[in-house]
């Protein structure tokens, strides 16, 4: 059950991005489209739960002065196996996203888990937390990315929903910058209402 | 001429906060008082033009001519995070003053996207030598002026009357929305 509860935060408790505001640049920078929210979530899950991993299996051998730079090191490297990867399975996708993929090693969630949880705790909890997070993160750009595919282009995952034309705003910068608060503002009254 | 075009283009048109998305959690984090963005955006300067000038060296004379690009990512990120220690150490050193002003903000840096963003953006765009230091300052000046207005703001958002579901990051993140489509306006200036 303890795992379970470990697994499920990152949705709505504890979700990086409409709680606790972690990881905002992608957020709003890759989510134009559904598909790009995914594509830009499951990219960081996998270095969020790799690194969590390897962090937590390390821990006891890492002196506490150099502990971050060698978070670091291990994310680096974690961020340049999906660049590589991306870019020979997926080069649209990659091309879409642009440098917000290497940009993942600066993502504050990403270090943030590593030293405020791998640090800490076992292999198995440090995996699940890392997956949990990591999918709760793909959970809220997926989400910002239909609503504003929706609005602003009247598609979802590419498939049109509605033709003619829509509210640009919304796939524009300032679209994102304004749908956000609004999500933000509403998983507040849910977390305080649950 | 091209000088020009690459400073106006980094401060207004593709503005790196508000139309790139770099940097946004120390525009949302330290945006509450004028004072200390104007900090933060010193001290953002600093590093993003070091940064900047010392990555695209380690590009350009080592990485490019060995063809290790792929490391490019773990390079970058390691030599930014060393700077950043470094400058801290070296400015305690020899200016107690500055680092009075700016000390608290270089650890945030580390974790700054705008810096590592802009060393990443400087070398897909080709630049030379001095393109590239152009571009860093340009982009930093525009880091400020992005987070000094948005301070402005949210400095009399405090007096007004905010719904209550509202309060806090949600306006933030509104305003600063208003503010990305004030922006827009320059698109086309260049």
């Amino acid at each position: 059950m303890n795992q379970w509860l470990n697994f499920t935060k990152g949705f709505i408790r504890e979700n990086p991005v409409f709680t606790l505001l972690l990881g905002l640049c992608p957020a709003l920078a890759v989510t134009s489209s559904a598909f790009n929210g995914l594509g830009m979530g499951i990219a960081t899950t996998f270095v969020l739960m790799s690194s969590n991993m390897v962090v937590s299996v390390i821990k006891n051998y890492i002196p506490d002065k150099v502990r971050i730079p060698s978070f670091i090191v291990i994310i680096a490297s974690f961020v340049t196996i999906v660049e590589l990867v991306m870019q020979a399975y997926a080069p649209s996708l990659f091309k879409a996203l642009g440098i917000f993929i290497p940009l993942i090693v600066v993502n504050c969630l990403v270090l943030g888990r590593a030293e405020g949880f791998a640090s800490k705790n076992s292999f198995v909890s440090a995996l699940i937390d890392g997956l949990g997070m990591g999918l709760g993160f793909t959970f809220a750009l997926t989400l910002l990315g239909a609503i504003r595919e929706m609005l602003g282009s009247g598609s979802l995952f590419g498939y049109t929903l509605v033709s003619g034309d829509m509210i640009l705003v919304f796939i524009l910068q300032p679209g994102a910058f304004i749908v956000l608060g609004y999500l933000v503002a509403m998983f507040n009254k849910i977390k305080k209402s649950a | 001429m091209e000088y020009f075009v690459i400073i106006i283009s980094a401060i207004f048109v593709s503005n790196i906060v508000l139309a790139q998305f770099l940097g946004i959690c120390p525009f949302l984090g330290v945006s509450n008082k004028v004072d200390t963005a104007v900090g933060m955006s010193f001290a953002v300067l600093f590093v993003m033009t070091l940064a900047t000038l010392v990555t695209w060296l380690i590009y350009h004379y080592v990485l490019a001519p060995f063809q290790i690009t792929f490391l490019q990512t773990i390079s970058f990120i390691l030599v930014i995070a060393s700077l950043v220690q470094m400058v801290e150490i070296i400015l305690k050193k020899i200016s107690p003053p500055l680092y009075q002003a700016l000390g608290i903000y270089l650890p945030l840096i580390t974790t700054n996207c705008a810096v590592m963003g802009v060393a990443l953006l400087t070398i897909g765009k080709d630049f030379n030598f001095l393109e590239a230091i152009v571009f860093a300052i340009s982009n930093a000046i525009g880091f400020g002026l992005a987070m000094t207005l948005f301070a402005g703001l949210r400095e009399h958002l405090d007096l007004m009357e905010v719904p209550a579901g509202m309060r806090g990051v949600p306006i933030a993140l509104v305003t600063a929305g208003i503010l990305a489509m004030a922006f827009m306006g320059f698109t086309g200036l260049v």
